[in-house]
């Protein structure tokens, strides 16, 4: 028997991704169109979209980690004050304690990464759920923000810092190229590797992973930690980008985050879900905004269409689900 | 044949309770062996010791006659021993391949090696003549076939020893059939299998040792065919069941409930019946007859599309549970996991769930009336427990299923269903609830029991109603029913 030709964002082939996702890349294609007739030139234009794409970067990392974490059973509350910890650390490092810019991020991801560790043990052994464990360390996170940064912008000017968001190749912000290599890291560790099928099983029914030998346990805090680590560099290319650290930075972020996975179609309840859902999940979250800001459409009125959007998108799934 | 597994003096005990003695095992290659017990006979310790769950006090375990350590599930794997438990452990929004390799994927580095894998899955898939796709989801197979994939996963891993644990409580007969081929397959490769059944007449069929638990303590090991079913049942009782079945009620012929075209537009086809008073009626046919959600639909658990009910001569409209139970009906439901229990609460707790309104009075909670009717119906279902407040989950099924009765009996309903009441139950707590049902049919309460065990609806029934694709299709008295009748009525077109 022969096997079908297979990529790295499906078990079953580049079509499939098509196929599977037929309804976002509808949705995502009506939404350009009309946005290209309503506002012509100021959507349709290189400029506009090499904004969006810079703009979703933040969110792209997010959702990468977060998307392993819900197809786990669990949820990340943390990744947005990781943002603003590790943002405010290595702004500190390289401002205050004069380190070179290299070791001071090094540094600031690994203590964003001690976060997710925390948060992973606590979920690998014990029964707290990850609700409760990251919403205590999405308070402890914002908080060490604000006592080592005073609640005030540290201000970096070292130039290795600034150009790490602010280089181009070409015309394509390098913004673009991160997103890219994070969502293609994230998609073959979920479909090409064991780890990816153990974290499947895991949240599909961790009883019966843990009977087929998988280590329920690894998997848990690989997942936690990934989840970090993301958040951790999504902080230093945020704080880059703003040339200095905050600790507003990635304020409700984990919400977007969480809104592009379900609008990507994995399930909370764990087990089941794709990279390539939460990548047009991104998308039509972050053309939504840019659309709605060309148009000046109200920032009140924007949060009421963004929750309709992400309510349409779970009624879709749960009838989908419901006539399988 | 050879020795493949032996197991000896193995002993457990939780906090301090033993739960096994001094229990051995032993399997040959191409053997089917039944492990026989009643509900707390410590089967299950004694299998999850074998399979690295739980690890023994003492004892020792042998595979190929040589000495092994067993302490981890994957320990028991390198063994060759896999089990298949009674929930099936697999994943049904993953694909057949996927979970036949869940946990040892076939890998180049950290990469996975799909079509291998696929490949591989097809191969065993076409030795169990399964004509599937192997990246089909498996939850989109019928129980019976996701057994058989468990099966194919525990052979993948390289298992000389495959425990099945109640591997039929969920199927048809049909598809009973189908496992057994695929068991008799096995016994052709030499793997041993540890069949663990409360089904008396499977055994016949396709065991070849059968080993009795009971409290546990090993009581014997017998060849099958050289031992009769009722001196199996004494040994694993440890007393003589002169009856199996309990039957000293007489109905009466008045008419209680009449049924008249009921349908609920998918599995229910326009069926009608009468009960009777003091009868006990029940219900045969295959799995997927429509015996359920009829029951489901009189008691307003799911809508009817069409029909009409008669309580007592009176016409009455039952739009939901709630009307039910006013009318004085009661249902134990079929799956007791889903449907009836609340595992985290206590038994009491469990027990007076649906009479809260007799000891909670506009916001006043009467605590010795809720106490003397957990008393009343621990002592009238002879509920075995060490207190009301412990956690029901901690009970013998039996145990939860008399609980569960108990429950629907503190309403005194004056028809009460009971949805295979037996299921994952073990023999001394089954004859137990036989004798709950004739006691109550005495007393007057009217029963329908439905029921997959044809010797179990034969036992009990003073009428049998037999049903097929949602159609009533024959009603046979005591006197006329038997196996066979039953089973041509349920087949038939």
């Amino acid at each position: 028997m022969k096997e079908k030709k297979s990529g790295i964002f499906s078990k079953s082939g580049s079509l499939a991704v098509i196929k599977n996702n037929m309804g976002l890349l509808l949705a995502f294609l009506v939404l350009c169109v009309g946005a290209t007739i309503v506002l012509g030139d100021t959507f349709f234009a290189w400029r506009n979209f090499s904004n969006v794409l810079r703009q979703l970067s933040t969110n792209m990392f997010l959702a990468c980690g977060m998307t392993l974490v819900i197809m786990l059973g669990g949820i990340d509350l943390s990744v947005g004050s990781v943002i603003a910890m590790v943002g405010c650390f290595a702004a500190g490092f390289i401002s205050y304690l004069e380190m070179p810019s290299g070791v001071a991020i090094i540094l600031a991801v690994l203590l964003g990464v001690c976060l997710g560790l925390f948060n992973g043990a606590v979920a690998a052994f014990t029964t707290i759920p990850p609700f409760i464990i990251t919403l205590a360390t999405m308070n402890i996170g914002r908080g060490i923000a604000r006592v080592y940064s005073a609640t005030k912008t540290i201000t970096v000017s070292d130039d290795f810092f600034k150009s790490i968001a602010a280089t181009y190749i070409g015309p394509i912000p390098i913004q673009v190229v991160y997103v890219i290599i994070i969502v293609a890291i994230t998609a073959v560790i979920l479909n090409r590797t064991q780890l990816g099928r153990h974290i499947l099983a895991t949240g599909g029914n961790m009883q019966a992973a843990a009977y087929s030998g998988v280590n329920t346990k690894k998997v848990t805090l690989f997942v936690f930690v990934y989840s970090s680590l993301l958040a951790s560099l999504a902080g230093i290319i945020s704080a880059s980008r703003l040339f200095s650290g905050t600790h507003t930075a990635g304020e409700s972020a984990e919400m977007d985050a969480i809104a592009a996975v379900v609008l990507g179609g994995t399930s909370m309840a764990g087990g089941s879900g794709s990279v390539s859902g939460t990548v047009f999940g991104v998308l039509i979250i972050a053309i939504l905004n840019n659309v709605m800001n060309l148009y000046g459409i109200d920032a009140s009125w924007q949060y009421i269409v963004k929750g309709i959007v992400i309510m349409i998108a779970v009624f879709i799934d749960y009838f989908k689900s419901r006539n399988e | 044949m050879s020795t493949l597994l032996e197991m000896k003096g193995i002993s457990k005990s939780f906090n301090g309770v033993p739960a096994l003695r001094d229990v051995q095992l032993s399997l040959e290659s191409g053997e089917v062996h039944a492990l026989l017990g009643e509900n707390g006979a410590g089967k299950s310790t004694l299998i999850k010791i074998l399979g690295g769950i739980y690890s023994k006090d003492s004892g020792e375990i042998y595979i190929n006659g040589k000495p092994v350590e067993i302490t981890s599930v994957k320990e028991a794997r390198e063994n060759g021993i896999s089990i298949i438990h009674q929930e099936l452990m697999m994943l049904p929004q993953m694909s057949i391949y996927e979970n036949v390799f869940l946990g040892q994927e076939y890998k180049n580095g950290g990469f996975i090696k799909r079509g291998d894998m696929i490949q591989k899955t097809q191969e065993m898939l076409e030795f169990f003549s399964l004509d599937l796709d192997p990246r089909e989801k498996l939850g989109h197979l019928p129980i019976a076939q996701q057994q058989i994939i468990e099966i194919i996963k525990a052979i993948s891993f390289g298992a000389r020893i495959i425990v099945m644990d109640e591997p039929t409580s969920s199927l048809s007969e049909k598809e009973v059939d189908f496992l057994f081929s695929a068991i008799r397959r096995l016994k052709k490769e030499n793997v041993g299998i540890i069949y663990i059944s409360h089904r008396m007449s499977e055994l016949d069929e396709i065991a070849d040792r059968v080993t009795v638990m009971r409290d546990g303590e090993y009581i014997s090991t017998e060849v099958i065919g050289k031992i009769t079913r009722d001196e199996l049942i004494t040994k694993m009782v440890g007393r003589t069941l002169g009856d199996y079945y309990i039957h000293t009620h007489t109905p009466s012929d008045k008419v209680v409930m009449k049924v008249d075209n009921y349908s609920d537009g998918t599995s229910v086809k326009g069926a009608s019946f009468e009960l009777h008073q003091g009868e006990v009626l029940g219900f045969a046919g295959l799995v997927g007859a429509g015996r359920s959600e009829l029951m489901n639909c009189i008691f307003g658990v799911t809508k009817k599309t069409s029909g009409s009910l008669e309580l007592e001569g009176k016409p009455v409209e039952i739009r939901n549970v709630r009307d039910a139970m006013k009318e004085g009906l009661a249902l134990v439901p079929e799956d007791r996991k889903q449907e009836a229990l609340y595992p985290d609460q206590s038994v009491r707790y469990n027990m007076t769930i649906e009479v809260m309104d007799k000891f909670l009075k506009a916001g006043r909670y009467n605590a010795k009336t809720e106490n003397s009717i957990v008393d009343e119906y621990v002592k009238k279902m002879s509920v075995k427990l060490a207190s009301p407040f412990q956690r029901i989950v901690r009970l013998s099924g039996g145990n939860q299923q008399k609980v569960i009765i108990g429950r629907w009996l503190a309403s005194d309903p004056k028809i009460l269903i009971l949805d295979e009441p037996t299921r994952g139950v073990d023999v001394g707590a089954k004859v137990e609830i036989y004798e709950i049902i004739d006691n109550l049919a005495k007393e007057g309460v009217s029963i329908i029991v439905v029921s997959s065990e044809l010797p179990e609806v034969l036992g009990v029934s003073d009428r049998i109603i037999v049903m097929g694709e949602g159609q009533i299709r024959g009603v046979l008295s005591r006197e006329e029913a038997n196996q066979e009748r039953i089973m041509s009525l349920a087949t038939t077109e």
